[in-house]
């Protein structure tokens, strides 16, 4: 009774939505002016469009894309991970009351808008920005670089900067719930510390670890903004970009639907993942 | 954005691995990384916020300060400068709107998915966690295709925009309440319920009152998320009349742009840091019994 209106929202402009976008990448194109209009009938679909764009993906000219999104979303996580995971191991295992500072500095990024987040870089980074002023004074790298407009460095500097608390805070969570104790047996049995993390913290923090990845991978897959802020270049152009692009520049629609329609399915496998684990997470806890 | 580990409640360590943990893990280079890491992270903004007090055009020569890009200025201050007051109201319109829709309806749906014993229960469980891990960029063309498409009676524009953002925040509004819902526990009203209250008298009299800090952390969690919200708005704007503030920073030109920019960015910071502060107080001083901490660190994890 009280679910009734947030079920009846959801399914009116969640469930209706994706609906849209599926109807609208199987949709006929008009024969004329190429506009494809929504197929509500599934009896009627027409799968040009989505074929099209699946043949692009696979050895067309959006291949080049894809796998560049998939470079610079691994790289991210790389970083993401050899950054976030000593930063949450430590906060996770140093004392509680020391914590709350620390704590509030991790989660500070989290208040303050991404695209204020964004801005900061683009002031720092400007041609006559804090950075290049400082490697024009000590030369560094060769002196002033051009930050802001094609270059993939910035660009991956941006996702890392920009995902990475939403990398911590739940590796922190599930590296915090960990039972010290066990580091102390491993240690107490004679292992060195190295050998207790690699053979104690490590496996017990791989899950921890999955969900943190999945929950920071998840959005930069369609991350379209950072790319276009920091660089607006088509040469550091990502799956996003190229969705946005074909639903506002365009008169095919019907490409960007089928490019969300294929990114969702890429997707789907991590958000269930992390779907199923959230939920055996708090089963595990309501049972204790 | 993202919602992360709100599920499970953060459990304390024992104070015996507290303290072993400070002697034994205590590693400098640790405590460097992270210290380090923690700079680079805020630093950034803090070198923007300060720009914005600039008293010159520039936006990395620091000329003195003043308030000119704030009041200051006749036509680029944020004050003055139409668009950029513009781009304020808006998000702050939507900011407070789908504050007051989402949160009526994301309790509603908490109260009804965690007192339904039905078989649609977990599907509509489902349902409800799925907004949250969905990239924004599926919810955004999502949406702009249904309302190009389908609820075409609907003006796009600064509705479309506010019905996405009430979208995209009803399942942090549930993902609060549940929580605090599983705390409170059944038997008070199953008590209201013997001593002959109807159900609706049992939710009305026992479970709001109780679930007060819940629903007003959600009410300052969805200004927050929405007054940052960028894809959606982006997508369900119709041009310049419905640029809200992150957008109007995306659309500035990288290089031409004032530090009033800066400010107008600056401005909205302290509003979704004010409304998050506001919270923690508010839930640390309504559950007394719980750690101030955790509620803050719930909270966090789920803005974004």
């Amino acid at each position: 009774m009280f679910a009734a209106p947030g079920v009846a929202w959801l399914l009116a402009l969640f469930v209706v939505p994706f609906y849209a976008v599926i109807a609208l990448a199987v949709g006929k194109p008009d024969p004329i002016f190429g506009t494809a209009n929504p197929e509500w009938n599934p009896a009627k679909w027409d799968a040009t469009a989505l074929s099209n764009a699946i043949g692009r993906i696979f050895g067309g000219d959006l291949g080049n894309v894809m796998l560049r999104t998939f470079t610079y979303v691994g790289i991210t996580l790389v970083l993401c991970i050899s950054i976030g995971y000593p930063v949450a191991y430590y906060v996770a295992r140093s004392a509680r009351k020391s914590r709350g500072a620390i704590l509030i500095a991790l989660v500070m990024p989290f208040w303050i808008s991404y695209l204020m987040r964004m801005l900061a870089w683009v002031n720092l980074l400007a041609p006559d920005g804090l950075v290049n002023r400082f490697l024009n004074f000590t030369g560094l790298l060769g002196g002033p670089k051009n930050w802001l407009s094609g270059n993939a460095v910035t660009v991956v500097i941006g996702l890392v900067y920009g995902y990475i608390p939403f990398f911590i805070l739940p590796l922190y969570a599930a590296l915090e719930r960990m039972d010290g104790r066990l580091i102390e047996a491993a240690r107490d049995l004679g292992a060195s510390r190295a050998s207790a993390f690699w053979r104690v913290t490590w496996p017990l923090s791989r899950q921890g670890l999955m969900a943190a990845s999945v929950i920071t991978v998840l959005p930069m897959f369609g991350d379209y903004y950072t790319n276009g802020y920091l660089s607006g270049s088509p040469n550091t152009s990502m799956i996003g970009n190229q969705i946005e692009y074909y639903l506002h520049g365009t008169s095919t629609p019907q490409t960007g639907a089928s490019l969300v329609l294929i990114l969702s399915v890429l997707l789907v496998v991590l958000m269930a993942y992390y779907l199923v684990s959230t939920a055996r997470a708090a089963r595990t806890v309501a049972l204790r | 954005m993202t919602a992360s580990m709100t599920q499970t409640p953060p459990i304390e360590p024992t104070p015996l691995v507290a303290t072993a943990g400070r002697k034994r893990f205590g590693i400098p280079p640790l405590a460097a990384i992270t210290w380090l890491y923690i700079l680079w992270s805020l630093l950034p903004v803090v070198i923007a916020v300060q720009f914005s007090f600039n008293a010159g055009k520039s936006r990395s020569v620091w000329q003195g300060f003043s308030m000119r890009w704030y009041t200051g200025d006749p036509n680029q201050s944020v004050l003055h400068d139409p668009s950029l007051r513009h781009a304020m109201a808006n998000s702050l319109w939507l900011a407070i709107g789908a504050m007051l829709i989402a949160t009526p309806i994301g309790t509603g749906l908490a109260i009804g998915l965690a007192r339904w014993r039905s078989r649609l229960a977990k599907p509509a469980n489902g349902l409800m966690l799925f907004p949250l891990v969905t990239p924004e960029i599926v919810m955004g063309v999502s949406l702009f295709v249904v309302f190009v498409n389908l609820y075409t009676g609907i003006p796009r524009g600064f509705t479309t925009q506010l019905l996405g953002h009430v979208t995209f925040t009803i399942s942090y509004v549930v993902i609060i309440v549940r929580g605090r819902l599983l705390a409170i526990g059944t038997q008070l009203e199953e008590a209201a319920r013997d001593l002959g209250a109807t159900r609706w008298q049992a939710v009305r009299y026992i479970l709001l009152p109780l679930l007060r800090p819940a629903i007003f952390a959600s009410l300052m969690i969805v200004f927050a998320t929405s007054i940052d919200d960028f894809v959606i708005s982006s997508f369900l704007s119709t041009g310049a009349k419905d640029q809200t503030v992150p957008m109007k920073i995306y659309s500035s030109t990288k290089g031409t742009s004032t530090p009033a920019l800066n400010a107008l960015a600056t401005v909205m910071l302290v509003l979704t840091l004010a409304s998050i502060t506001v919270a923690v107080i508010v839930m640390r001083k309504l559950n007394h019994d719980e750690d101030g901490g955790a509620s803050a660190a719930a909270l966090v994890s789920i803005s974004s």
